[in-house]
């Protein structure tokens, strides 16, 4: 079961807020409704989150996304639509089963903190145990742990306004961790804290994920962020989810051009992985062949070397050309085997900046899985065609001076 | 005065004060057993407060309200007020000062009572906010001696009638000061509130009275001073203390008893300033009792780092 499933989510401010909603149905233009008077912050978003999933929503201020991601724990009811939290139905709660969602199943991490002033650090952390109704005892010793989880120690009896802003926010995600809710919803959590401490905290929070297996809904309007730590991302526009996809995805297949001038400037080495980009193996020998299939392979293919697999395709190592050559008559090829370095090996999910070391040394990387099979190779050639966001099959068709222009916009 | 000349105007006469004061006449006809049992009441607080501040030798509570600034704020505050306040013996007005005081003090507590819940109310309702604000115009901006009128009708010559023409002219910054305090709070911490499961009452408590604390104190400390200059309007009708020797002074044009007075009140509105002010203005988050008791295990020292935070 998902743990987020958002049906046909609208919210349209103003007066007739539902009207709005019936001419947006019925195909009106966003923009006469504003001219109507109505502010349509949300158009007919649907998504759903998966559970332990990092579900980004990307978009500009303005985009309609933390009006979106209020729609998800009831903070702001939604003029039409609605969201299901492990299948119960939030829109449609109210008053006590609506506080009863919110504890169990959502908790919330802001922007600009939202820590309660008044109260000790540790006692901000505890807010949420205490508004399930938690004993004093236990719900400080539990917050006292998220607190630790999160790399703040020895800072329980401070006041947030003793704190820096990367700290604030350290006790903002602890008090949504300590109340211990299958779902944890980030509005632009990281966007008010200095460029070091966010790549610090957005580390933290994929390393916090993975052990605890929290579902994350996270709002940004920076793209990096999305990219770094999205499983998925929903781009939004104007209110309305444009593309919904892997980073991956949306930079090598954007939904339109909004989209794809908005990934221009995306460092692809980061995001794109060895798998986005490695070819299927065409030319693989198998280690029972001999340097005459070897050689003829080559020359078909025109490789300098060759990759040779055993029978359950584990890489086995590779041939070069001069040496098949000059040793043609040898009965089998392992004689002339070299190892693959290790540099030379990744795994799929390697990223592009980190193929770039080895690919000096050969001119193909081998893509292998965990058991050491041969999934794909990456010739320099290929790993030089996907810095280029045009696709290594095509001429490229505009001038480089346009193509630096568009990446900067 | 010249007669009226009705006869000249298009604008036919429009007598509201005749119509109020018919439906007033009304109102005190019908619950006029309430008000007797209100005017008891009242009568019988303020009485007891002014005989608990008269008991003791009056250089002795001197010292005990000297203590009680030492103790809010500052060694400052303590000797500034035992010296004002040994002036005010020296000019033989302490017992109509003590007087006023208990006036003050029963006054305030009234209108905070009604005041703030009705502030509360304001803030969480766009109607009750809508309707609080004409009605608050209409009483604080009436000249404070009319309402003494009414007043006079319903509990006649007395000390009464003062306090209720009291409460009426300080209820005003009670309740507006309270909504703003809570409206000021800012939208993201109460939605952290309401994002974690917790209830509206839970909300009011645990997380917008205590962050309105300072504001609502401002109102406090702004009710005090109303309600001290209005006590002393009251001692036309009755209300005693300094009000009395004020309107005795007038009438006598007795100068130097007029300034006595009036000195006094001074001394005694300045006094109630400085205090509420200073509790106005404590660190959020920490207990009162036990920024006392920090005082007292760490002198000198605590005070300076303590306060200069948050000085709203």
């Amino acid at each position: 079961m998902p743990a987020i499933e958002a049906h046909h989510l609208y919210k349209v401010f103003g007066r007739k807020g539902r009207e709005g909603v019936r001419r947006l149905e019925a195909g009106t233009d966003a923009k006469e409704l504003t001219a109507a008077g109505l502010t349509p912050a949300v158009i007919d978003a649907s998504f759903t989150v998966d559970e332990g999933e990092i579900f980004v929503v990307m978009g500009l201020s303005g985009s309609g996304k933390s009006t979106l991601i209020r729609m998800i724990n009831g903070l702001h009811p939604p003029t039409a639509g609605h969201v299901e939290l492990y299948g119960e139905n939030i829109t449609a709660a109210t008053g006590k089963d609506l506080r009863r969602l919110r504890r169990e199943r959502i908790s919330m991490v802001f922007q600009h903190f939202a820590l309660f002033p008044h109260r000790t650090v540790l006692d901000n952390a505890a807010y949420g145990l205490e508004a399930q109704g938690v004993g004093k005892a236990e719900r400080r010793a539990r917050a006292h742990e998220a607190l630790e989880l999160c790399g703040l120690t020895g800072w329980d009896d401070h006041l947030p306004g003793e704190l820096s802003g990367g700290m604030q926010q350290r006790v903002g995600l602890a008090r949504a961790l300590a109340a211990d809710t299958d779902i944890l919803l980030m509005d632009e959590a990281f966007s008010a804290l200095d460029p070091l401490i966010r790549r610090d905290m957005q580390d933290q929070l994929i390393e916090l994920q993975q052990k605890l297996g929290k579902t994350i809904l996270f709002i940004t309007h920076d793209l990096n962020e999305a990219m770094r730590i999205g499983d998925r991302i929903a781009m939004m526009r104007n209110g309305r989810i444009v593309q919904i996809g892997t980073a991956e995805e949306i930079l090598t297949d954007p939904a339109n051009d909004y989209v794809a001038q908005f990934v221009a400037d995306v460092d692809r080495t980061r995001v794109l992985t060895a798998s986005s980009v490695m070819e299927p193996p065409a030319a693989v020998l198998r280690s029972e062949q001999g340097p005459r299939a070897a050689h003829k392979l080559m020359r078909e293919h025109q490789l300098p070397t060759l990759f040779v697999t055993g029978r359950d395709r584990t890489l086995r190592g590779y041939v070069t050309e001069d040496e098949v050559g000059r040793n043609l008559d040898r009965p089998d090829i392992t004689s002339l085997l070299r190892p693959v370095a290790d540099g030379a090996r990744v795994s799929p999910d390697t990223s592009l900046a980190d193929l770039f070391g080895p690919a000096a040394e050969t001119p193909a990387i081998a893509v292998v899985d965990d058991a050491g099979r041969l999934l794909g190779v990456v010739p320099r050639i290929t790993l030089l065609a996907a810095l280029s966001q045009t696709d290594p099959t095509t001429e490229p068709t505009t001038e480089p001076t346009t193509e630096t222009e568009a990446a900067r916009a | 005065m010249p007669e009226p000349t009705p006869a000249l105007s298009v604008v036919p006469s429009i007598p509201i004060g005749t119509w109020l004061e018919t439906g007033f006449t009304w109102f005190k006809e019908t619950f006029d057993d309430v008000f007797d049992v209100i005017g008891d009441v009242v009568t019988g607080s303020i009485d007891s407060i002014s005989d608990l501040l008269l008991a003791p030798d009056p250089l002795v509570v001197a010292i005990v309200l000297a203590l009680l600034g030492w103790l809010v704020r500052n060694w400052k505050l303590g000797l500034g007020s035992l010296v004002g306040l040994v002036v005010i013996i020296g000019m033989d007005m302490w017992e109509p000062a003590m007087e006023t005081l208990a006036l003050v003090v029963v006054a305030t507590v009234v209108a905070l009572v009604l005041g703030i819940p009705l502030g509360i109310l304001a803030a969480r309702s766009p109607v009750a906010s809508r309707i609080a604000k004409p009605v608050m115009d209409f009483m604080q901006t009436m000249p404070g001696m009319v309402w003494l009128l009414p007043v006079l009708k319903l509990f006649s010559i007395g000390v009464a009638g003062a306090l209720v023409a009291t409460v009426i002219f300080a209820l005003p910054p009670a309740v507006r000061l309270t909504e703003l305090g809570i409206r000021q709070v800012d939208g993201e911490v109460v939605e952290a509130g309401q994002a974690f499961g917790a209830g509206p009452r839970q909300i009011l408590k645990d997380i917008q009275l205590p962050l309105a604390m300072p504001t609502v104190m401002a109102g406090v400390n702004q009710v005090i001073m109303l309600a001290l200059s209005m006590a002393v309007i009251a001692g036309l009708v009755g209300g005693g203390g300094l009000g009395n020797e004020v309107v005795g002074a007038i009438s006598t044009l007795n100068m130097s008893l007029g300034f006595n007075a009036g000195i006094s009140v001074v001394i005694l509105a300045i006094f109630l300033d400085r205090l509420t002010g200073a509790v106005g203005t404590r660190r959020p988050g920490r207990g009162r009792l036990r920024e006392l008791r920090d005082r007292f295990t760490r002198p000198r020292t605590s005070t300076p780092t303590s306060t200069p935070t948050e000085r709203v």
